[in-house]
């Protein structure tokens, strides 16, 4: 522990440059288990089924073909598997934002008896895990027909109106009243003054609960299995556990190719938005 | 006195310039959530209380039973043990979780080269869904262990362990090198002039100033594994099964599997109310053990 500053203009002692290259140990060692299953994606399934921890050689290397055949492995077509997930997450999220955020407006610039129980049942629904509405909700979706992946989006704000609209009201108390009231001197109705002033202005949490529901969505496992009429439609989650489930043989060349292509969009949206997404989980956490 | 008079002021102003059109638009602004709200939400908790007390298979078919379902729920060993299991998961979770995402947040706020990127890909596995994750480590363990870890306990349980661990240490970390950050530099500085040593300062300075991220960290690594399914489905399903009882069964896990046989549902509904008030409880623990530590700062 004898190292705990840097030295003048940023000059790194021996000690920090140790723990530098203890940290590139462990950060390999750390993202080890993606990159076994992105190396025996390219093998034969005899090679990782003989040493699944060997490199691919001239024999058991086979490209891109487990790939190809993992799109239509397990009798339902993972691209449209893939195509639903991206579907559900993005309108799910949309809904979320628009909706809850227009809410949470509502209620703390209205702020009357109906506006607070409201609110107080969203901040109450945070603590209810959803194993208390698995099957009430499965039921009551079913009943309404909201079981398809163009109307699963109601379900997802619905149970996840809680957190959104808390984080979005909490803003919308920090911020001052004059722009919206010089916006209604100058004539804009409500939905105006809300969508060219308000909504604006909610960029932070915008990207916070964004973030978070999307996070939240794609990788929602038991939701979409419940509600979701699982014959024609399914989720990555959904699949890549149906491949799992299922009996007989298992092709695992050909999972490990879906699990690396699972991987593909989650890991390209990290790169792409990192500091937004680490702040966006963070303050989710901080404040649930 | 001044300013509660400008607060009425601006409250009457904005009582007719902004409160009174928003409110006439009542069904554009809020009606849209609260129904989806009631549909996705509200209805299903009420309905799931209501069905606690009754026997049924379909929803259509009820019949009132007091308090059946709940002595049904206490006497079902299976429960009990998924009880203590979680339990048991959380605890040690949580000490491995927090100490060691504690240790690389430390680690990494020595202002060492290449600490942003070292950051990056800590938090990588908290992006991937438990079902993917799950289905990795259980490709790892069946090729390292001897034996398949449904087979054996122990196995479950520790590699439940090393899978929460690298799913949420980078997560922790995050919230730690905040906290880390905001440690003041003068009272660093304060104390090495006084003599003190490396784990000195970090004992008696950063220590206490991280107390708040602590209690997070805390809380958070608690309510993940009471609340946590797919990685458990996924790894183990539960198995073994000794003397009747799935030796690696969580709670979550417990309630959804007896959701699925139809003579159980009414006991899995009331197992599931008595889980809503044992998370419930630690959600409300947290709220009033962070906001006593938010009054003492």
């Amino acid at each position: 522990m004898s190292v705990r500053t840097a030295g003048p203009e940023g000059k790194h002692t021996t000690g920090q440059n140790a723990l530098t290259a203890v940290f590139v140990g462990i950060s390999l060692l750390w993202i080890l288990p993606i990159l076994i299953v992105v190396m025996n994606s390219m093998k034969t399934n005899t090679a990782i089924n003989m040493d699944a921890f060997a490199l691919p050689n001239g024999e058991t290397y086979v490209g891109f073909s487990n790939y190809v055949n993992g799109m239509t492995f397990g009798n339902y077509p993972f691209y449209s598997s893939a195509l639903y997930s991206v579907f559900i997450t993005l309108a799910s999220t949309a809904l979320i934002l628009v909706c809850t955020s227009m809410a949470a407006w509502y209620i703390s610039r209205v702020g009357d008896l109906f506006s607070k129980i409201v609110y107080y049942l969203c901040v109450f629904s945070m603590v209810v895990p959803f194993q208390m509405v698995m099957y009430t909700l499965a039921n009551t979706s079913r009943m309404l027909h909201l079981d398809t992946p163009w109307t699963i989006p109601v379900v997802y704000l619905g149970f996840g109106a809680g957190l959104a609209v808390f984080m979005f009201a909490g803003f919308v108390k920090s911020i001052p009243l004059s722009m919206e009231e010089a916006a209604s001197i100058d004539g804009c109705g409500p939905l105006r003054t809300f969508f060219s002033v308000v909504f604006p202005m909610m960029k932070p949490t915008l990207i916070s609960v964004g973030v978070l529901e999307i996070m939240w969505v794609w990788n929602d496992y038991l939701l979409p299995y419940l509600v979701l009429d699982q014959n024609k439609y399914k989720t990555i989650p959904i699949h890549i556990q149906y491949l799992q489930g299922s009996y007989g043989h298992v092709d695992l060349g050909a999972t490990m190719a879906l699990i690396t292509l699972s991987l593909v969009p989650i890991l390209l949206f990290y790169v792409l938005c990192q500091k937004h997404i680490i702040a966006g989980i963070t303050a989710g956490a901080v404040k649930g | 006195m001044n300013k509660k008079a400008k607060r009425t002021d601006s409250a009457a102003l904005n009582s007719s310039l902004i409160r009174r059109p928003i409110q006439r638009q009542f069904a554009i602004f809020l009606l849209p959530t609260f129904i989806c709200f009631c549909i996705g939400f509200l209805w299903p908790f009420i309905q799931g209380v209501y069905l606690s007390f009754h026997k049924f298979t379909t929803i259509s078919h009820v019949e009132w039973v007091g308090f059946n379902n709940y002595i049904k729920a206490f006497n079902d060993a299976g429960f009990r043990h998924a009880f203590g299991y979680t339990a048991l998961v959380a605890g040690v979770s949580l000490v491995l979780i927090n100490v060691l995402s504690f240790a690389v947040a430390y680690a990494l706020t020595r202002n060492i080269r290449g600490s942003n990127l070292f950051r990056g890909v800590f938090f990588v596995p908290n992006l991937i869904g438990g079902i993917v994750l799950g289905y990795i480590w259980q490709m790892l363990f069946d090729r390292i262990l001897p034996v398949s870890m449904v087979n054996v306990t122990s196995y479950g349980f520790w590699g439940l362990i090393i899978v929460l661990c690298w799913q949420q240490v980078g997560y922790m970390m995050i919230i730690y090198v905040a906290g880390l950050m905001a440690v003041p530099e003068d009272m660093l500085e304060a104390a090495r002039i006084d003599g003190a040593n490396g784990w000195k300062t970090l004992w008696h300075i950063t220590l206490p100033t991280v107390m708040p991220s602590i209690t997070i960290c805390t809380f958070l690594t608690l309510t993940n594994s009471f609340k946590l399914y797919d990685q458990n489905m996924v790894l183990t399903n539960g198995a073994p099964k000794m003397k009747g009882v799935f030796t690696t069964e969580m709670m979550a896990l417990n309630i959804a599997k007896s959701f699925s046989t139809a003579n159980q549902r009414g006991a899995a509904q009331a197992k599931a109310v008595l889980f809503f008030i044992l998370v419930a409880a630690i959600s409300i623990i947290q709220l009033t053990v962070t906001h006593r530590k938010e009054v003492q700062q």
